[in-house]
């Protein structure tokens, strides 16, 4: 416990040699848990891969009633996000702390506004009657289980990823909350690289469920 | 305990007291016996599930249980063995105390994360422990849809639950290991110079990191269809049930190779150590686990046989499960080929080696006959199946983790287990095992099917040999509990390094200091080279 307190100063946990050999353990550690979750995802991709084989017709339908241009503007304040959290990143390196303070708000914002918008989408598809259950009713075909699952997935697939973005504005409130300790410096600022690395993650998880859930149908000029 | 002996060094038993040291603790060493604990007190409830299940079975007529227990009787058996003792057993202990030691690391690369997943393994027991107090839960532990999602009135939320918060203790320490190899090896320590208990295990990490979220969402939709009633397995929408199917093997074949492969990389310590050779082949070994690895996701639908799938699907799934016989050849065959002008002695782990080794092949040959479409189509969902995963579950994993554990008890501890005690346990485990298992092949072969709790008369002679050798069997595994309990106390002080292994966990005293070396270790030889090795070897 004696060099703990000197251990301390320089955020060097005692289990590593060196500083840089413990920014690419937790960069790797990241990296890693990302695979896990790409595998994870990938398991609601599989499915939503098969069923849209098999059922088209009524998921190309199903597709059109959802909102494309919410969707499209929810697509552009997760790419916004990503751009701020670079920024944030790069302040972090640059060891500017009021930079790194306004881009992880600026983050933070732009995901909450994610959330309210995609919020008041699923608002709407219950008032709509387009939430999985008895009250189930999708216009304009007759094949209303299959129009189920095409929303159940809906709802699973961006209910988990809402998940993981309450997740990871919970990580940009703790990372803001370290920067405003003053915790950072250019030597020791993995936790936002770190962090960064998820919220990207996330993001690009979203780049994929947009076209795949929203614009099945949309290049036929529907 | 082991306190009670006068010994001046501190180690990191002695270090710190309290039970908040120990539920608070960053030591790998410490959370690895937090493990020990957790796990033993689960393999002992899935064995009283195992009990009774015999014990029902000693009569053909359905007399001890209602047929309704005996469903949930042989699901919570599976569920318990399955995710709270296999899964976790050899890694979480074994290779959480010994993996950083042997690449000469202080500790994992994550700590914190490590105690994580101790808590998120007992928070997963806990819900599952639940689930089964308030009135169990019936669907088999392969949750098949639409029974777990529509149909069972039974506890399957809390347990499916209790399933996934495991599964991220499981994902956390793969991870933990993963980076821990690639990231913490002491210097010299190259990645051939590494023993193959740590290859096995990165190997196990591997497959825990891509499998387990698989899992993982299966079990969250599952979740989802049963509380939100979306549908994405029900029929009644047109949802795939056999889908789930697909999804819950493309984890839970590759799970099997989370049970035995750390299993296999025991076996090679201990065939080395006791030969006093190097394992023949080292890189031809090493190679294997990452290969059972690649391969153990390539052969899930072998598990889909009769459940609709394509019969071009089951003729290329059959071909790539023969494939897996290949990299688990070169292990049997290498330790084999090992053992060739060793110096061999029968220490209690050796016999555990030989036990797994003996019973692994014989569990690995029937794995071809279950792998062959002919033959499975009249074997599946029998006892031959049942008798199958046990000789490898139990016959190898459960012998591999008993072998590991007496071999590093003089580590872990400080003591010395008591010898022919140990050779009496693994000789009546061995016999017990045998009794239990191999009647349930031919049983199987006969048509005896899984899963009822009554058979025709014919079948009971068999049945009741099965049933008096799990008999010796749970006195077998009763055996090391009580011997391991009174060697803390009376047990021989053991030394740095009993056995004259050549591996870094014993180049440290006995127990190890909190950050396992005195010194940082330099590697500068291959493993296993036993010309390093100056140290008297004490029993043998």
């Amino acid at each position: 416990m004696a060099n703990h307190a000197h251990a301390e100063t320089l955020a060097l946990r005692e289990q590593f040699d060196t500083a840089e050999q413990q920014k690419d353990a937790s960069t790797l550690g990241m990296w890693v848990f990302l695979i896990t979750e790409i595998m994870f995802f990938g398991g609601m991709f599989l499915l939503y891969t098969v069923y849209r084989d098999i059922y088209f017709p009524v998921f190309a339908l199903a597709s059109s009633s959802l909102n494309a241009v919410i969707g499209a503007i929810n697509t552009a304040v997760l790419l916004c996000s990503s751009f701020t959290m670079v920024l944030a990143v790069r302040a972090s390196q640059l060891g500017q702390r009021n930079a790194l303070i306004i881009f992880l708000i600026l983050t933070l914002i732009l995901g909450f506004v994610f959330l309210g918008v995609k919020a008041y989408e699923w608002n709407e598809k219950f008032q709509e009657h387009h939430v999985p259950g008895p009250t189930f009713h999708l216009e304009g075909t007759g094949e209303q289980g299959e129009a189920q699952l095409f929303f159940s997935l809906y709802f699973a697939m961006t209910g988990l990823h809402a998940l993981h973005m309450v997740i990871g504005c919970g990580i940009m409130t703790w990372l803001l909350v370290q920067a405003w300790k003053r915790k950072f410096t250019p030597e020791y600022m993995t936790p936002v690289d770190v962090g960064g690395l998820y919220w990207h993650f996330v993001d690009i998880i979203w780049i994929f469920l947009f076209p795949l859930l929203y614009l099945i149908d949309r290049h036929l000029g529907r | 305990m082991i306190t009670a002996a006068a010994q001046e060094r501190e180690h990191y038993l002695n270090a710190s007291y309290g039970l908040k040291s120990w539920l608070l603790t960053k030591d790998h060493k410490r959370i690895a016996l937090l493990y020990l604990f957790t796990i033993t007190l689960f393999f002992f409830i899935g064995g009283a599930f195992a009990t009774l299940i015999r014990i029902e079975l000693l009569t053909p007529q359905g007399n001890l249980v209602s047929s309704e227990t005996y469903n949930k009787l042989f699901t919570m058996h599976g569920v318990v063995m399955v995710f709270f003792f296999l899964i976790p057993s050899i890694p979480a202990t074994l290779g959480n105390f010994f993996l950083p030691m042997m690449i000469g690391a202080r500790d994992l690369a994550f700590p914190r994360i490590n105690l994580l997943s101790w808590y998120l393994l007992v928070i997963g027991g806990l819900l599952a422990l639940f689930a089964m107090l308030a009135g169990g839960v019936d669907t088999g532990w392969t949750f098949y849809t639409p029974y777990s999602t529509t149909y069972s009135n039974t506890w399957v939320i809390a347990t499916a639950l209790g399933i996934f918060v495991a599964g991220f203790s499981s994902i956390l320490t793969g991870l933990n290991f993963v980076v821990t190899v690639h990231r913490m090896r002491a210097p010299g320590m190259t990645w051939f110079r590494m023993p193959l208990f740590v290859w096995s295990n990165y190997a196990t990490s591997l497959i825990q990191i891509l499998g387990t979220p698989v899992l993982a969402v299966t079990i969250v939709l599952v979740f989802c269809e049963r509380v939100f009633h979306i549908g994405i397995f029900d029929p009644a929408l047109g949802g795939d049930p056999v889908l789930f199917q697909h999804m819950f093997w493309f984890y839970s074949h590759p799970a099997v190779y989370i049970m035995v492969l750390p299993g296999m990389g025991v076996i090679s310590e201990l065939v080395s150590v006791y030969s006093r050779k190097p394992v023949f082949g080292y890189a031809f070994v090493a190679f294997s686990s990452v290969a059972i690895a690649v391969l153990g996701f390539l052969v899930w639908g072998h598990h889909l046989f009769v459940s609709t799938q394509s019969v071009y699907a089951g003729m290329v799934f059959s071909f790539l499960s023969y494939f897996v016989a290949i990299p688990s050849a070169i292990k049997v065959f290498n330790w084999t080929a090992t053992l060739y002008k060793g110096s061999i002695s029968f220490a209690t782990p050796m016999l555990y080696a030989f036990g797994f080794i003996g019973l692994f092949t014989i569990g690995g040959l029937t794995g071809l006959f279950v792998a062959s479409l002919g033959i499975d189509v009249h074997v599946t969902d029998t006892y031959f199946v049942i008798a199958h995963f046990h000789y490898i579950m139990v016959g190898g994993t459960i012998m591999a983790y008993l072998g590991g554990l007496h071999y590093w008890w003089p580590k872990i501890t400080g003591r010395m287990y008591p010898e022919l005690w140990a050779r009496l346990s693994a000789l009546v485990i061995f016999l017990g095992f045998n009794l239990t298992f191999f009647p349930q092949f031919v049983l199987g072969y006969l048509g005896m099917p899984r899963r009822y709790h009554t058979y025709p008369d014919e079948f009971q002679v068999l049945h009741v040999l099965s049933t008096a050798g799990a008999s010796v069997l749970a006195v077998g595994y009763l055996m090391p509990m009580v011997y391991f309990i009174w060697s803390l106390r009376y047990g021989q002080v053991a030394t740095a390094n009993p056995w004259g292994a050549t591996g870094l966990e014993w180049q440290t005293p006995s127990p190890p200091p909190v950050h396992n070396f005195e010194e940082m270790p330099v590697v500068t030889h291959e493993a296993y080279d036993y010309t390093t090795i100056l140290g008297e070897v004490e029993v043998g």
